[in-house]
């Protein structure tokens, strides 16, 4: 009767830690079988003309060129707008508000922001600038990304700021430094690491976001650098070509896709590398 | 003597002039701060009022019967939420049964089971799963993941359940590959990365002396994990799926690849379906005259309201946890 139960208890408990175990196999296949099938036919696309040629007509020898541009330049306008604002908004968070009410409201909102769908945003700015420009634009692309940027940076630098030790802005203020000289040349500085690694986050998750570009930049077949016009961007493209019923596009969908995938595996591993250092 | 009280007299102005420099400044950065603080919930506020203001002609067109009709023709001009609102739910839904089971035995295997020297690496490989960009998924499960799935599980699924009462209608139909259960499945590789991460961190939570005590009665690990360690990180656990389910809702690209776009309500789960942020996505920047694209921003409210409770409850119930682990911890 005993031994019965001893037995039965045994099997569960070795039932259930197979399943997890399994659990933990399933999750690296499956990075595994994204990863292997982005190699596999990501590297088939990859050319010399990928960086110096626009995208092509279906048929005709072409690139990614436009794209990767659009790509790059929204990227980093976005994150230029988007993180000084995400940097005071931190600092506030963390040196001035702390406590307070209102401290509390742009913390919920914030969170609330950092998991929204995207393609919401995308609707925000197409009602803000899209609607009122007349035609969507660059400009739209980079403010939506913006919005994206802003959130993540101000999680991560309000968390890495909370991290420097209060005794650093006593000694600050110990020796007369002013609030803001103490934060500036102290606090930011003890946790630049910190921050670092929030802008980089940011740019990993902006560079593959397609859904805000989709009805704020649009797209462009063509080269472009008129911030007042729609532009090309790689996300966007990948959409286009993978929908296409055609070959060398779906090819250079898959070129374009390994080029993402391995810019923001760079980025988030750098910044998990620094985030460590700084803890 | 007259020298040196003109020097002290000007250093002491100086001295007032730098401090009353420092206050100004001072106070010109922590205005600084406070308006990009500000402007975080003027963005909030003003997605509020932009999907409501786009939203406006859709709604108070076809009122509150917009929520419940699966009617979708642009050629008419008539719309209703219904399918895409069914499609969104019910994706979610069952990407979560298929993650949250998965995404709790990877933290179990992570904190109870994994040799140390592996604990970083495998963590780090689930976490990047979470990195990779949505669209990529949707690429991914488009040309590998639908087709396979058509070819060689799909079949098989809709001839094992062929006879069982109730499962035959949810398997049934012919095998297309892309579907509502293939956007759930590829949803549910997607979000699970956001529940084991939050998971294992409740778990390492949990006090040593508790599980030691279990163990010292004679629990086996897997009692240890289920009555002890899972009930005492419940309200993390549930706040980690919480937090999963608000990005399965609002997940575009993915989805848009794999489902199919049919505007709806199919009992088959392998019937092509449409969630709301696959309808935009797709028809938003083809769709012509105002009532379109009110009903497709109107919508886009719908899933702002479903979004924002799921995610607003998500984070009182993490707070709390935190608050608690704070409260141990002083």
């Amino acid at each position: 009767m005993n031994r019965a139960i001893y037995a039965r208890r045994r099997l569960v408990n070795r039932t259930f830690l197979t399943l997890s175990v399994a659990a933990a196999g399933i999750g690296i296949l499956a990075l595994a079988l994204i990863l292997g099938a982005l190699l596999l036919n990501g590297v088939a696309g990859l050319s010399p003309t990928l960086f110096t040629l626009d995208t092509p007509a279906p048929g005709s020898v072409g690139g990614l060129a436009n794209a990767i541009a659009g790509s790059l330049l929204m990227s980093s306008m976005a994150v230029l707008i988007g993180t000084p604002i995400g940097i005071l908004a931190g600092t506030y968070l963390a040196e001035y508000g702390r406590h307070s009410w209102l401290a509390f409201i742009v913390r919920f909102v914030n969170d609330i922001l950092l998991s929204a769908p995207s393609i919401l945003i995308g609707l925000f700015i197409y009602e803000l600038l899209v609607v009122r420009m007349g035609h969507f634009s660059a400009w739209a692309g980079m403010a939506a990304l913006a919005v994206i940027v802003i959130p993540v940076v101000v999680r991560t630098t309000e968390n890495m700021l909370l991290l420097v030790p209060n005794t650093l802005r006593e000694a600050a203020a110990s020796i007369g430094a002013p609030r803001a000289i103490s934060i500036r040349a102290v606090t930011w500085r003890a946790a630049r690491a910190g921050i670092v690694t929030g802008v980089l986050l940011a740019i990993a998750r902006i560079s593959g976001e397609t859904a805000p570009l989709l009805f704020t930049a649009l797209n462009n077949q063509f080269w472009s650098t008129n911030l007042n016009a729609p532009m090309a961007s790689l996300p966007a493209m990948i959409f286009t070509f993978a929908n296409s019923a055609y070959d060398d596009w779906h090819r250079l969908a898959w070129a374009g896709a390994l080029l993402i995938t391995l810019a923001v595996l760079t980025l988030s591993i750098v910044a998990r590398f620094l985030e460590s250092r700084q803890r | 003597m007259v020298d040196l009280a003109l020097t002290e007299n000007l250093v002491a102005h100086t001295r007032v002039a730098v401090l009353r420099r420092f206050g100004r400044s001072d106070s010109r950065f922590r205005g600084l701060t406070l308006a990009a603080a500000l402007l975080v919930v003027a963005i909030f506020i003003g997605i509020m009022i932009s999907l409501i203001g786009g939203s406006w002609l859709a709604l108070s067109t076809f009122g509150f019967g917009f929520l419940t009709s699966t009617a979708w023709n642009p050629v008419t001009e008539k719309f209703g939420a219904g399918a895409a609102i069914y499609g969104t739910l019910v994706s979610s839904a069952l990407a979560m049964i298929i993650a949250v089971p998965l995404g709790i035995g990877i933290a179990i295997f992570l904190t109870e089971l994994c040799p140390r020297a592996l604990k970083r690496p495998i963590g780090t490989a689930i976490e990047l799963l979470a990195g990779i960009p949505s669209i990529i998924y949707g690429i991914w499960g488009l040309f590998i993941f639908a087709p396979y799935f058509q070819q060689h599980v799909q079949p098989w699924l809709i001839d094992f359940f062929g006879n069982v009462p109730l499962l035959q209608d949810l398997f049934a139909g012919p095998p297309y590959g892309i579907g509502m259960f293939t956007a759930s499945l590829i949803l549910s590789i997607m979000i699970l990365p956001f529940i084991s991460a939050v998971t294992r961190d409740v778990f390492e939570t949990v006090p040593t002396a508790l599980k030691e005590s279990a163990y010292s009665l004679g629990c086996t690990t897997w009692e240890v994990m289920w009555r002890i360690v899972l009930p005492f990180a419940r309200s993390g656990v549930v706040g980690g799926a919480m937090l999963a389910l608000g990005r399965a809702l609002g997940e575009t690209m993915a989805v848009t690849f794999v489902i199919g776009n049919a505007h709806r309500i199919n009992e088959s789960l392998f019937a092509p379906a449409t969630t709301i942020s696959a309808t935009i996505a797709n028809e938003f920047t083809e769709a012509l005259g105002d009532l379109y694209v009110s009903s497709l921003i109107a919508i886009g409210l719908i899933l702002f309201g479903i979004t924002f409770i799921v995610l607003a409850s998500a984070q009182i119930m993490l707070r709390s946890l935190e608050r608690r682990a704070g409260g141990r911890a002083s």
